[in-house]
């Protein structure tokens, strides 16, 4: 390549793998415990070390992985599990069509990978930097996309067999059954940014426990359809109130 | 839990299929389409929709207690969501979380 100046470097897909990797560096911080936490409690549940991986590298997904496990642990029938698991990965459809036209023009098999690596914090920071600048190449935009997940998700397949072999010396004292809601809580707050994901959250709430009498968990899958109606009839409602308020 | 090996894997394999077709979705099938507004203002709620329902039954009522109400867990629970609410960040509201919840159950033995 010759001394095109500043915008060739920027385009080059191995400096944007470089810059992927290195603007993911900090999430290990955050993927690391998760990864081991689901180890642990995958095993404390009664999974062996093969199926624990199996979860980890085959669905890579953190919240629906634990979202599985404790619709499991209530011996819901499979469907029912699958269910549930898969509506807390309905967020990555929105993902998918966000990154579509960026990656859009990409072979098959780069739209494959970047599908099979599609977790929030890849996802977040891509987003991002397509969107401030635009003339990064395809290929640069997907070398930047992998560069994103080369430190997550070795480190994610890695912890999960840690937490796995370690998972089941640890004793009861630890009130290892509360690390799930704490860690769901914890990636649900700062989601809460307006009064629409408010409402959504806690309608989900108080359905889920009007209707913990249901079988096997269903009650859950009515809380999440009645709440995500009540996110989008409520951004809806605020959009025409803004728009009437700075009517003339 | 009590599934058998080969159901536990048959849940494997419908999750990991079954997110690779939703994360490749709209990359793969639609490319340059554009969504109806109406799905992305559904998808936009499904993570609050969907967890905050998940976990308030653990919260309220947890197996740890035999089902009744923990003033540690409880307690536990608001820090978390306070401290990520305000902090927004994730890791720093799980420690607060876990600090909460071994310091009542010292303190209420």
């Amino acid at each position: 390549m010759g001394n095109l100046g500043p915008m060739e470097v920027s385009t080059n897909p191995k400096t944007a793998f470089l810059r992927g990797a290195r603007d993911a560096l900090p999430f290990i911080l955050v993927v690391g415990p998760f990864a081991l936490l689901f180890g642990v409690v995958g095993t404390e549940a009664g999974l062996n070390l093969t199926e624990v991986m199996g979860f980890s590298v085959l669905v890579i997904a953190g919240a629906s992985q634990f979202a599985a496990l404790q619709v499991m642990s209530e011996n819901a029938p499979t469907v029912i599990v699958i269910l549930t698991a898969l509506a807390v990965n309905l967020r990555m459809a929105m993902y998918s069509a966000s990154l579509t036209p960026f990656l859009g023009k990409a072979p098959v098999w780069k739209r494959a990978m970047v599908a099979y690596f599609m977790v929030d914090q890849a996802y977040t920071l891509s987003q991002i930097k397509f969107e401030m600048e635009p003339e990064l190449s395809v290929s640069a935009r997907f070398a930047y996309y992998i560069g994103t997940v080369a430190p997550i998700a070795p480190f994610w397949y890695a912890l999960t067999y840690v937490g796995a072999v370690a998972g089941t010396q640890i004793p009861a004292e630890f009130a290892l059954d509360f690390a799930l809601p704490i860690t769901f809580i914890a990636m649900i707050a700062p989601a809460l940014r307006t009064m629409a994901h408010v409402a959504a959250a806690v309608t989900s709430i108080v359905v889920a426990l009007l209707m913990a009498w249901m079988p096997y968990g269903t009650g859950l899958l009515v809380a999440a359809s009645v709440a995500m109606v009540v996110g989008a009839q409520v951004e809806l409602w605020q959009g025409r109130r803004a728009r009437k308020r700075s009517a003339p | 839990m009590s599934y058998s090996h080969t159901t536990i894997w048959i849940i494997i394999l419908a999750m990991a299929l079954g997110s690779f077709l939703i994360r490749f979705s709209f990359l793969g099938f639609i490319g340059d389409r554009e969504m109806p507004d109406w799905v992305l203002r559904h998808l936009r709620y499904t993570p609050v929709a969907v967890l905050p329902g998940l976990v308030a039954p653990l919260v309220f009522w947890p197996d740890a207690t035999g089902g009744h109400i923990d003033p540690a867990r409880l307690a536990a629970a608001l820090v978390t969501l306070s401290v990520g609410y305000f902090g927004k960040n994730v890791l720093v509201a799980i420690l607060s979380g876990a600090a909460t919840l071994y310091a009542m159950i010292y303190l209420l033995g």
